[in-house]
């Protein structure tokens, strides 16, 4: 592909049980949808990033104040989500030229390297895709969309924000670590579970599970709430 | 392409890939022989594979012969 054709969209190499990706807006649980873009480090498919994790995440324009804070934001985080085999690839509605000059800028008036690619996503078609475009806000700037992919390409999570509203990205890695840790040991996080808290033993289907349950050492208020350390 | 600038020069990424494929390699090996991350390794083994500097079987790469011509050029 010519980096003057734009991006484009690809037939997902996934084959989902009774999921999608191909139709309407990716959906947690199924195939993220596959594309190919021109981005700052060349052009690059979502099946690159196969058997790693990656946050797919949108800003609304390159030279732009709350997206430069976010932009300094992600490049330090950037090596923690490396330690946890993610990573990042940013999307704006502009070209491949305003988001060189764009990072050149940041170096230059910030000191800071911004260490992943970002898609120059100019005929808006990994951003109609992914439905980072949300008219009531804006036709031409994506909003601050944040899509968390699977090393199996699987969309496992999504965030929205705003316009106006600059993104939290602790609560990404806090995120990332709750997503990896429920796959690692089976289980599922309570609200503001951190790395080291107890987790949630998944809830018994059957009275006999449920039994069971409060006699395996775990610590529950009741047989429906049980959580253990990992 | 990332591989190749407009002056039909080799970046240093693609240096950095084609200097590994010493040896064939899958793209995971090259990414721990580079420290380039392994969607920078696929992506420029797609553009080289392209540009006839690399050839794959079975998911391993390959110098070519003009692969071959441009690296120690570039040593």
């Amino acid at each position: 592909m010519s980096p003057q054709t734009g991006n484009t969209v690809q037939e997902s190499p996934h084959t989902p049980s009774g999921a999608s990706s191909s139709s309407g807006l990716p959906r947690l649980g199924s195939p993220a949808p596959s594309f190919e873009a021109v981005t700052t480090f060349g052009n690059i498919r979502l099946e690159d990033f196969k058997g790693g994790w990656v946050v797919l995440f949108s800003h609304p324009a390159d030279f732009t104040p709350v997206c430069t804070t976010e932009f300094l934001a992600f490049a330090a985080l950037a090596p923690e989500l490396r330690k946890r085999n993610v990573e990042l690839l940013g999307l704006s509605i502009d070209s491949p030229s305003s988001h060189i000059a764009w990072v050149r800028n940041i170096k230059e008036k910030f000191g800071v390297d911004i260490p992943f690619p970002i898609i120059a996503d100019s005929n808006k078609e990994v951003a109609t895709l992914y439905g980072m475009l949300m008219p009531g806000e804006s036709k031409t700037e994506t909003s601050r969309c944040v899509f968390v992919i699977d090393p199996a390409g699987i969309v496992r999570a999504m965030i929205y924000y705003p316009l106006t509203t600059g993104r939290n990205t602790d609560e990404i890695v806090r995120l990332i670590d709750a997503l990896q840790t429920t796959d690692k040991h089976g289980v599922a996080t309570p609200a503001n579970w951190k790395p080291g808290d107890k987790v949630i033993v998944p809830t018994p289907s059957t009275m006999e599970e449920a039994e069971a349950r409060m006699k395996a050492g775990y610590e529950c208020t009741d047989w429906y709430f049980c959580k253990k350390a990992v | 392409m990332a591989c190749i600038n407009a002056q039909g020069e080799l970046t240093e990424s693609a240096e950095k890939i084609l200097a590994a494929l010493d040896q064939p390699a899958a793209p995971d090996a090259l990414a721990g022989r580079t420290s380039l991350p392994l969607f920078r390794v696929r992506s420029g083994l797609r553009e080289m594979a392209e540009a006839g500097l690399v050839e794959a079987k079975e998911g391993v790469y390959a110098l070519t012969e003009r692969g071959r011509s441009v690296l120690p050029a570039r040593q």
